[in-house]
């Protein structure tokens, strides 16, 4: 190794150190903050709460059992809907795909639902399906489906474009062509609609729970909006970063793995 | 001589809703068995049409094409098609992209695995059987585009300038490489190009077109002998280029 590639090394390193350091800082500051302004009376902790409140409140719904009720409650349902949004998004491109007269007709009417706040529909859905889960999965499904369904259709008639051309001199239908060469050269597209999907999920569920739950992450929210316990609202969103963090993570990193497979040039 | 294949009087068009552009009109060739012939002409005249044509992906206007002495859908498995980019699939590795058109036409089987994997030895790529094409370099790729070509057992061959996304060493070095490999192989070749020394270095036989609507201008034996190389030090050689350059240049004047 030469001098000059060491010294790049050690740049590169320095730099890395630097950004952990700075962020783990800018962590502690922001916890300071909130406990220094609550303790200092610079702003109310009834209505800011605190650190130390959340973590009590944490270690009470815990000792009440109540806590992963809560959690697996909320987890459960944004995974239900991301998976099977995911899946019914790329059905539905898929067959869009195939069928291009079904994308041509059905375009402008994506282009509406996509534009919709679909929590619009929470009424709607309460009535259709039931004021329980099923309403708050129906909301995630809704809300991940649609964006799903624009991106996933979006890779598969890019790749398509590309890709065509050599299934058809190789005398390929059009179904060994999709699933030769549009579908796994759709992986990576595929790959980054997980990621938007899984916090679209995420949207669908709080708000279906605002709307009709009785457990779960969002349903803390608004009782402890509802009763002033703001200590119950900041621990549940706390949590809620805590794990929507964690599935991001992990789609992410599975698209790494994945979508290493696929990558295009 | 058998004829491999024949074009009458052919004539093709593609529609725009703003306009109709006559690509091809009144073009008549054709290529004997185990023939190489090269078309050269000026870019956006018709000269990929022609393969495709050939290759039965579009429909002529009007005209008739033969291949094989069959029309081009029933001689659809007995044509390979090499095209401009090598377009080989990223997530197989070269192995699997070489058979990928022997799996399209559900013909693979021992027998023909074998053929293919033999073909990769014999043409210097046995060694990366497992490797990923972005392991490979474009030389590389492009002679693996060809064995999955060739994998396929086709009698004609469309070569659709199939060098043009090389550099220009890998280009000369691969020209050589693919002719010797159709020429020992006996396959009957069509190759499109707008490369003048490529045409002359690698064909029997240039044709040169017309700008659009295509139809053969002028048709040169080239007459030379040896590797593609060999052909480019040929005294006939800077005669050749010379005489289509101007049967070129010819028509980009009157055009103006």
């Amino acid at each position: 190794m030469s001098a000059e590639h060491a010294d790049y090394l050690r740049k590169l390193k320095r730099r890395t150190r630097l950004t952990r350091a700075l962020r783990t800082a800018l962590f502690i500051l922001l916890i300071l903050a909130w406990d220094g302004a609550g303790r200092t009376g610079l702003l109310d902790p009834f209505i800011i709460s605190s650190p130390l409140r959340v973590v009590r409140t944490v270690a009470s719904l815990y000792r009440a059992g109540e806590l992963f009720g809560h959690i697996l409650t909320t987890f459960y349902e944004t995974v239900v809907g991301f998976v099977l949004g995911t899946a019914l998004g790329v059905l539905i491109a898929a067959v869009l795909w195939f069928v291009p007269l079904f994308e041509r007709v059905l375009d402008p009417y994506l282009v509406v639902l996509n534009a919709l706040p679909k929590i619009a529909l929470g009424p709607i859905l309460i009535v259709w399906v039931g004021a329980g889960p099923e309403a708050i999965i129906a909301m995630a499904l809704l809300v991940s489906t649609v964006v799903t369904v624009m991106t996933v259709l979006a890779g598969f008639i890019e790749a398509g474009r590309d890709k065509m051309r050599l299934f058809e001199t190789l005398g390929a239908t059009r179904t060994q062509a999709f699933f030769k060469g549009v579908l796994p050269a759709s992986v990576p597209t595929v790959m980054s609609a997980l990621k938007i999907s899984v916090g679209m999920s995420w949207v669908g569920v709080i708000v279906g729970e605002y709307l009709v739950s009785r457990r779960g992450l969002g349903y803390l929210i608004v009782y402890g909006g509802q009763v002033f316990k703001l200590d119950l609202v900041m621990a549940s969103i706390v949590i809620l970063c805590l794990l929507a963090a964690i599935m991001y993570y992990a789609v992410a990193f599975a698209e790494k793995k994945i979508g290493a497979r696929f990558g295009r040039q | 001589m058998e004829t491999s294949l024949r074009l009458r009087d052919l004539s093709f068009s593609y529609h725009e809703p703003r306009r109709e552009t006559k690509a091809i009109e009144g073009l008549s060739l054709e290529v004997g068995k185990g023939e190489f012939v090269a078309i050269v002409g000026p870019s956006g005249c018709g000269k990929t049409s022609v393969l495709s044509l050939v290759a039965g992906l579009y429909a002529p206007s009007s005209g008739e094409v033969e291949v094989l002495g069959m029309p081009p859908a029933l001689a659809r498995k007995r044509i390979g098609y090499m095209l401009q980019r090598d377009e080989l699939l990223e997530w197989r590795t070269i192995e699997k992209n070489v058979l990928l058109g022997l799996e399209i036409r559900r013909e693979l089987n021992g027998e023909t695995r074998k053929k293919a994997m033999e073909m990769l030895e014999k043409y210097g790529l046995g060694e990366f059987r497992r490797h990923y094409p972005n392991e490979l370099s474009g030389g590389m790729r492009q002679k693996a585009a060809l064995i999955r070509t060739l994998a396929a057992s086709p009698e004609l061959l469309l070569l659709d300038e199939p060098f043009s996304a090389l550099d220009y060493q890998t280009r000369i070095g691969l020209e050589e490489e693919v002719r010797s490999i159709i020429k020992q192989g006996g396959y009957t070749a069509l190759l499109v190009t707008h490369d003048i020394s490529e045409a002359i270095c690698m064909s029997d036989r240039v044709l040169v077109f017309s700008k659009r609507p295509a139809r053969v201008k002028r048709e040169f034996v080239t007459g030379l002998a040896g590797s593609a190389i060999e052909r480019r030090a040929d005294p006939g050689f800077p005669v050749l280029f010379d005489s289509i350059w101007k049967e070129l240049k010819n028509d980009e004047r009157g055009a103006c």
